[in-house]
């Protein structure tokens, strides 16, 4: 899994631009004089941009390794086919499905169908629903396709998604497509690293703050005491330092060692989808990237968001959108210029990934530049409690800081007052269940060494598209706007609740649900049939997108109302939120963070359904 | 000068466990929030940085209240190796919770410019295992004219005990010129608040000698990657150990300033300054052996790890 390890050199700033933009020849090793080619350059070298598309019942499916160059290095990819992004599976609803899997590489392997509803030993992860599929050997996956829509797949195993196995799922309904368009293009996202995974986390672990080079300086310091006077300066610092947290904690890994990609293509090589003026172009847009969230927009195109996670939604209409680490939205848009620029810079704003729509090859749109990066705000670290506090100090703390401050004391207001109806009426009418609780039971793990912090009074509503998104002045997605078509799968409301935390330690770089890593955890038994209510409670300061095997989310809004099916849940910091399960899926499932790392080291835990 | 030197050491222990411990102190109402009066009081105007202080204490650490939740409650007696639809044999998952990680840091590998000519000097501390119990390798020294003048070694057991403290315990030893000395150590090692990186540990030897070390580093970012470092080094004796120089009581105190840049997180070459003042009866014994008993030195030298 590591055929090479990385070295670190001072990197000046011409190739540093190359590295972030990437070689525009993608993952081809072309050019490259013989006498310099590695010899396992001999091998096929991965195909990249849009991937092949394989249709039908039977699919053979081969892992091996081979060869990439995205920024000017050689490297080993871990593929499937081939190809950087995995060929396109398109399945019909009602089918079987039948998915040869060998494995040609040196260490074991798995794929795990994200998203689709399927028996637990078909569902791909080695430990949980399967042995893993040892070297030279073929594992076969079959089951019947039950649903609709857009999803992926991708290795459970190690690091393997990291380093390039990943695909898109394209399901069409038994009665054929129902959202009509003129154009349909995947447009899966990823993140790549030259750097050996393993060694990145390691980095990690030893310094948290590795690969942030946007921390607060003497030199901002200064600037905002001459803005905004010396005691304000040094207040908006105060709680941070004081609490050992860092207020530009937005990503663990960033453009320093990561190339932003889209179908597997550079910015710099620019992944290009065709149109006529006046068409309906459908963008399946897939986060497929290990640790990286994307602020996707279009310039100058409006997008409809017509499904999320591969369920239809009720089409809303936005500029822009936050898609987590494992999440999917189709959306529909209607160019009518000759170019458009495709743009997802990265949460921490360090870069970006960027296609084009256009009339032609070879034309582009204007790129823009990576938004500023924000300081994490009160109400991200405390919820509730800190919008309030963030209000307190919006005299002295400038610009976005101080305005996402007073939205966040205002929902906080409205929280609080949910809250207290929530209890009243829960007194009064004895159904303690219709709203989710709000008031935070932690864990007594999460007094210890495995936390950093723990929030009391979480924000709960859903009406905030995160931090680096709120008053930019663009119309924001938000999941309070998401509303699945059709209601929930399951009328029943919730016979119990069940509630876990969201923990970690930045400075060990340590990542846990209830202050437990994997390893320490017992698993979370759903009884066979039951509806139940699960509650997550985010005590980091870090979104983590909540991917649940087996069985769909079905995300409420605060006062207990349906909102939208989901597969992957992102929640905020110092955020709250419920979801209601059918379990109707006996065995073994995983749960976790699909922030790569975090659950590698341990915010993973197992469910029974039995 | 005994009792002096005890209570030095007492209340330095003291202070860095109460550090390690009493950070998070606080705590143990997570139940009362909904009442609290400072979460509903729209009223931002009351809000002072006292109040913030004691949100913020609220938030880290702390002990367990008793109607804290039991993280395994919702197991229904599953286990991860046992219970239906558990796969046959061992459990095979195991995350990198489960793994070992190491790290080697030299924190000062410096060329020092002295009185009489140059000594280098090294300090490093390794480390292997996982994340809340690791083994901890302390070095550092110097060496004069081709010869190690002075070194401590150290082997420890690190254990996470608070968000940001681990204590360690193990063993120490001192070589050098004279005759090496061993110790018991016990410290703790952490980060306080204001990210203060602190090291504080006890030693007991043979012959009932006892002795202090203190340290304290903070990383100043200049900008991101040009980092001003202060430190503080404090060394105190329960007797004197006239073989070696040392003096009973507050022995030395190091202060130093190091500029380094980043090239890489891994690779930062320095410049510094610092200062060395020996105290008591330490100053006394080097007086009397003809040497300062006070001294400022350039360094040059470079911070690395991997």
């Amino acid at each position: 899994m590591k055929p090479y390890s990385s070295h670190y050199l001072p990197v000046p700033d011409l190739p540093r631009r190359r590295f972030v933009q990437g070689l525009a020849a993608g993952g081809l090793l072309l050019g490259l004089p013989s006498a310099i080619k590695p010899v396992w350059a001999d091998a096929a070298d991965t195909a990249t941009g849009s991937a092949p598309v394989l249709q039908g019942t039977e699919f053979d499916l081969v892992i091996a390794e081979t060869p990439v160059n995205f920024t000017g290095t050689p490297r080993m990819a871990t593929t499937i086919n081939g190809s950087i992004p995995a060929p396109t599976l398109r399945w019909r609803e009602g089918d079987t499905v039948t998915i040869r899997v060998t494995n040609r590489l040196p260490v074991d392997t798995s794929i795990h169908w994200h998203g689709i509803l399927l028996p637990f030993e078909m569902d791909g992860v080695p430990g949980i629903s399967f042995k893993g599929i040892p070297p030279g050997e073929t594992f076969t996956y079959r089951f019947k396709v039950e649903q609709t829509g857009t999803y992926w797949y991708h290795s459970h195993s190690g690091m393997q998604e990291q380093t390039g196995m990943y695909g898109a799922i394209v399901i069409e309904a038994a009665g054929g497509e129902t959202i009509q368009a003129d154009r349909d293009y995947v447009v899966q996202l990823s993140d790549w690293t030259d750097e050996d995974p393993m060694r990145v986390f390691a980095k990690l672990k030893m310094q948290g703050d590795y690969y942030n080079f946007n921390q607060p300086t003497v030199v901002d310091f200064f600037r905002d005491v001459s803005r905004e006077g010396f005691k304000a300066a040094l207040d908006k610092r105060k709680m941070w330092n004081e609490m050992r947290m860092s207020p530009t904690d937005l990503a663990d890994i960033s453009a320093y060692t990561y190339t932003y990609l889209v179908n597997g293509i550079t910015p710099a090589g620019n992944w290009t989808g065709l149109f006529r003026p006046g068409e309906k172009v459908r963008l399946r847009l897939i986060n497929s990237g290990a640790m990286t969230f994307f602020d996707v927009r279009i310039p100058g195109l409006k997008m409809t968001v017509v499904q999320a996670d591969g369920q239809d939604v009720e089409p809303v209409t936005v500029d822009e959108l936050r898609i987590g680490v494992a999440e999917t939205y189709d959306v529909i848009v209607t160019p009518r210029d000759d170019a458009y620029t495709i743009f997802a810079q990265s949460m921490d704003r360090t870069g970006y990934a960027r296609g084009t729509l256009a009339i032609r090859h070879g034309l582009a749109a204007a790129v823009p530049e990576p938004d500023k990066p924000e300081w994490l705000t009160m109400a991200d670290m405390m919820g509730d409690m800190g919008g309030g506090m963030a209000g307190m100090d919006h005299g002295s703390s400038g610009g976005m800081n101080s305005m996402a401050g007073m939205s966040g004391m205002d929902h906080g207001g409205m929280a609080m007052d949910h809250s207290k109806h929530a209890m009243q009426a829960g007194m009064a009418m004895g159904g303690k269940l219709a709203r989710p609780s709000t008031q935070a039971r932690h864990a007594k793990t999460e007094y210890g060494p495995s936390t950093d912090m723990r929030v009391d009074m979480a924000r709960t509503n859903l009406d905030d598209p995160g931090i680096g998104l709120r008053n930019n002045g663009r119309r924001v997605l938000t999941y309070a706007d998401l509303h699945t078509i059709g209601g929930p799968i399951d009328p029943r409301g919730p016979e119990r609740e069940i509630e876990l935390h969201l923990t970690g330690n930045m400075e060990r770089y340590t990542w846990s649900l209830d202050g437990l890593e994997f390893g320490k955890s017992t698993p979370v038994h759903f009884r066979y049939g039951e509806r139940l209510r699960v509650i997550l409670h985010n005590d980091t300061m870090m979104t983590h997108p909540m991917h649940l095997h087996g069985m769909w989310s079905e995300l409420e809004s605060p006062d207990g109302q349906f909102l939208v099916r989901k597969h992957v849940i992102n929640v905020q910091p110092a955020q709250r939120i419920s979801f209601l399960v059918s379990a109707d899926a006996l065995g073994r499932w995983a749960w976790h963070c699909h922030l790569l790392l975090h659950m590698d080291a341990g915010m993973f835990r197992e469910v029974v359904v039995a | 000068m005994k009792r002096y030197s005890a209570l030095a050491v007492s209340m330095a222990l003291g202070a860095a466990t109460t550090w390690a411990q009493a950070e998070p102190a606080t705590s143990g109402h997570a139940g009362h929030d909904m009442e609290a009066p400072a979460a509903q009081s729209p009223a931002p105007t009351n809000m002072t940085a006292g109040g913030m202080d004691h949100g913020d204490m609220d938030m880290q650490g702390g002990s367990v209240p008793p109607d804290a939740r039991d993280p395994h409650a919702y197991s229904g007696g599953h286990t991860l190796d046992s219970g239906k639809y558990a796969l046959p044999g061992p459990r095979q998952l195991r995350l990198a919770d489960e793994h070992n990680f190491g790290s080697l840091l030299v924190d000062r590998l410096e060329r020092v410019d002295t009185s009489d000519g140059y000594a280098t000097a090294y300090d490093a501390q390794a480390w292997f295992g996982r994340d809340y119990d690791r083994l901890v390798v302390k070095a550092e020294g110097d060496y004069d004219q081709g010869k190690l003048q002075e070194a401590r070694t150290e082997l420890l057991w690190g254990h996470a005990i608070a968000t940001f403290w681990d204590t360690q315990l193990g063993a120490r030893y001192d070589s050098g010129v004279g005759p090496d000395r061993s110790w018991l150590a016990f410290g703790v090692q952490g980060l306080a608040p204001y990210w203060f990186e602190v090291d504080a540990t006890a030693y007991v030897g043979e012959g009932g000698r006892t002795a202090l070390r203190l340290s304290g580093e903070y990383e100043l970012l200049i900008t991101q990657r040009l980092i001003l470092q202060p430190r503080l080094e404090l060394n105190a004796y329960g007797k004197s150990d006239e073989a070696l120089g040392i003096g009973s009581g507050l022995s030395d105190i190091k202060a130093g300033l190091r500029l380094r840049y980043e090239f890489t997180r891994q690779i930062a070459p320095y410049l510094g300054v610092e200062r060395a003042e020996k105290f008591g009866q330490t100053a006394d014994l080097a007086r009397a052996a003809g040497e300062e008993a006070d001294e400022t030195s350039w360094v040059a030298g470079v911070r690395f790890w991997f």
